[in-house]
């Protein structure tokens, strides 16, 4: 078996965790863990396929990698913050409670 | 014979691992280099707890520990004893795992940090190509465990001591950074040997340390602050201020679990000094050409304790910072003079040599400095206390 | 496929199941710096060091602390009596497990198109720090300055938006 298809098929898993995370918890802090995970599996994919593809003197995945964490980063800041924002707001973090558009 | 002495560890860790087949012989020789940082840093760590329990004694016009064998030099070993032998108490509350994970943590990933600095000429466990990136990458760590530490002991005193911790560290963190990365810009390299090696020359029987240009000593000033705020040394020890958090995030830890908690403060203390004089003050080289013949180890070592002293003078002479002051001063102040020293190690690095880049470098940090200085001291009112509660 | 290989993957995937199944919330933070350590420890083994310190200096640095930090600061340190699953749980499941097996069956379809193990580069790519700086600032400097901005953006919008609101009072 080619090694990529090892780390693929890890990174799908870390996806697909990441992703029954974000759609099955009721804390939005958890789905924002979820969404976490779901760039890192992406990432590990890109990391994967620049170390194993065919030309990776020219870096491109190790880039994309590279900056899909500073994206990531910015993401998780501004998400925590609107989490922080509901929390002062509706005082609380379950996103079943969330039901209603009006304040 | 300079050369042997130099030298004298690599060569012995050459002759001793000669014993071995040699497909063993690059895995034991790291294997005794992290032994023998795993047994030295501590052995320091003795001797700077007896530094400054003595130093701050004297500071105070007191004697210190007198008691333990000659001039108290025992004390550190009894101390160890006692907390070896004491009960490890885990609050009924905890989190148990989490207890005790959080001083293993915080002790392993301040020992990573030890792996990337050269310590002498050709001593360096792991010589990496992103050598800083290694080490702020282990620092960063190090506030998780704290965290751990503050929440699993289900005490607000500890949750606030934590809490206060790692706001400052991620704070200073920025700092820190940013401070060395000027470096970086000038040398072209996050390898800590080949900035060392940068440093290494000399003119007119001086060396070219970073600290002595505009950029550099600009931006040492502002890694000490830093490093002593990333450490929890006062005047920033709000985190463990006894007079506020009985002991912030290890109130509830005794025993042997403590003084690993204990330990890794001197740890951090040891490594960010390193790192400090590896980017400033010109690692393991010779403050002057005609002193080349000093082994480079004694000079790094010399340069380490020297940093650990001016942390224990620090500690005994200024008073603790309030946590707004802290704050304000981390990312109103601290901040801004590093972003402006990067643009100055810019300049530096692009206007070639010649005195006037000494001029321009110099005259841009100041007037910055005494500008900034002034905004703030007239901004300043000092009126009556007021007091904002948490609803 | 090496040890190696297997033990970071048991690592990592043990981590991002802890990361969302546990119950307490801060327990699932820790559980997923364990699987950010996991992934890091990955791109080291793949040879992207930098990708590799970089993933331990900004996920176990800065967001893990951040991910605390919202924890304590919306009081969700302690473990919810009710249940940490939303109502339509299965639904979400079933929507992973449906992801998951169309990745996987892409995943092996491909790989029979992939060379086997002795067709791929084994030679590792020497890639310095220096190459980074210069792609950084050569042919990536169009997404720096972009990512720069972003990231000042973010900032700000995250102190906008978490700051406190009160009418009248400073």
């Amino acid at each position: 078996m080619n090694p990529l298809t090892g780390y693929l098929l890890v990174a799908a898993l870390l996806f697909s965790i990441g992703l029954a995370g974000a759609l099955t918890r009721r804390n939005a802090i958890l789905v924002l863990i979820g969404i976490e995970l779901m760039l890192n599996a992406a990432n590990l994919n890109l990391i994967a396929f620049w170390r194993y593809g065919p030309h990776p003197e020219a870096l491109t995945g190790m880039m994309f990698a590279i900056f899909s964490i500073a994206v990531a980063a910015a993401e998780a800041a501004v998400g925590l913050g609107l989490v922080i924002s509901i929390h002062r707001h509706a005082h609380t973090t379950d996103l079943d409670a969330m039901n209603r558009m009006r304040g | 014979m300079i050369e042997k002495a130099d030298q004298i560890f690599v060569l012995l860790q050459h002759w001793l691992v000669s014993f071995l087949p040699a497909g063993l012989q690059p895995v034991a020789g790291v294997l005794l280099s992290v032994v023998v940082i795993v047994c030295l840093f501590p052995a320091l760590f003795a001797l700077a707890v007896w530094m400054e329990r003595k130093g701050l004694g004297r500071i105070q016009n007191r004697l210190g520990p007198n008691r333990v064998g000659p001039f108290g030099l025992l004390q550190p070993i009894a101390d160890g004893i006692k907390s070896l032998t004491k009960e490890d108490i885990v609050p009924r509350s905890a989190d148990a795992a989490v207890h005790f994970l959080a001083p293993v943590v915080l002790v392993v990933t301040v020992f990573m940090g030890f792996a990337v600095l050269p310590m002498g000429r050709n001593m360096v466990l792991a010589d990496m190509d992103a050598g800083l990136l290694f080490y702020f990458a282990m620092g960063a760590s190090t506030e998780l465990a704290v965290f751990m530490a503050g929440w699993s002991s289900r005490n607000k005193y500890s949750l606030l001591g934590a809490m206060r911790a790692v706001a400052q560290m991620i704070s200073y963190e920025v700092v820190l950074l940013l401070s060395s990365v000027a470096v970086v810009m000038i040398t072209g390299s996050l390898s800590l040997t080949k900035i060392v090696e940068a440093q290494n020359h000399y003119s007119w029987g001086l060396p070219h340390w970073y600290i002595f240009t505009p950029w550099g000593c600009a931006g040492f000033v502002m890694y000490a602050i830093a490093a002593t705020a990333e450490t929890n040394r006062s005047p920033f020890d709000l985190p463990e201020g006894e007079s506020e958090l009985v002991a912030g995030y290890h109130t509830e830890y005794s025993g042997f679990k403590f003084a690993l908690f204990f330990l890794g403060e001197y740890l951090a203390m040891f490594s960010i000094s390193g790192l400090g004089t590896t980017l400033f003050l010109g690692g393991w080289s010779a403050p002057f050409s005609w002193l080349g013949w000093v082994p480079s180890w004694i000079w790094f070592f010399s340069k380490l304790m020297l940093s650990i002293f001016v942390f224990i003078w620090m500690r005994g002479t200024l008073p603790r910072l309030r946590q707004d002051q802290l704050m304000n001063f981390a990312w109103k102040f601290v901040l801004p003079m590093c972003l402006l020293n990067l643009l100055v190690a810019g300049l530096w690095r692009f206007m070639g040599d010649g005195w006037p880049r000494w001029v321009v470098c110099s005259a841009i940090l100041v007037l910055a400095y005494v500008g900034m200085g002034w905004g703030e001291m007239r901004r300043k009112h000092f009126g009556a206390r007021s007091y904002r509660y948490a609803e | 496929m090496s040890v190696v290989f297997y033990l970071l993957a048991a690592l990592t995937v043990a981590g991002g199941l802890a990361a969302v199944m546990l119950k307490n919330t801060v327990h699932c933070a820790l559980a997923l710096t364990v699987a950010f350590a996991g992934l890091a420890l990955f791109f080291l083994d793949l040879d992207a060091q930098f990708a590799g310190f970089a993933q331990i200096l900004v996920y176990i640095g800065a967001v893990a602390i951040l991910v605390v930090f919202a924890i304590l600061l919306t009081k969700g340190s302690e473990t919810p009596k009710e249940g940490v699953y939303s109502r339509n749980w299965l639904a979400g499941l079933a929507i992973a497990a449906g992801v998951f097996a169309v990745l996987g069956w892409a995943v092996l379809q491909s790989a029979r198109v992939l060379p086997g193990p002795e067709g791929t580069p084994t030679a590792t790519p020497v890639v310095t720090v220096l190459d980074i700086g210069h792609a950084l600032m050569g042919r990536y400097v169009l997404p720096l300055e972009i990512v720069a901005l972003l990231l000042t953006a973010a900032l700000i919008g995250a102190v906008i938006v978490a700051m406190h609101e009160k009418e009248g009072a400073k």
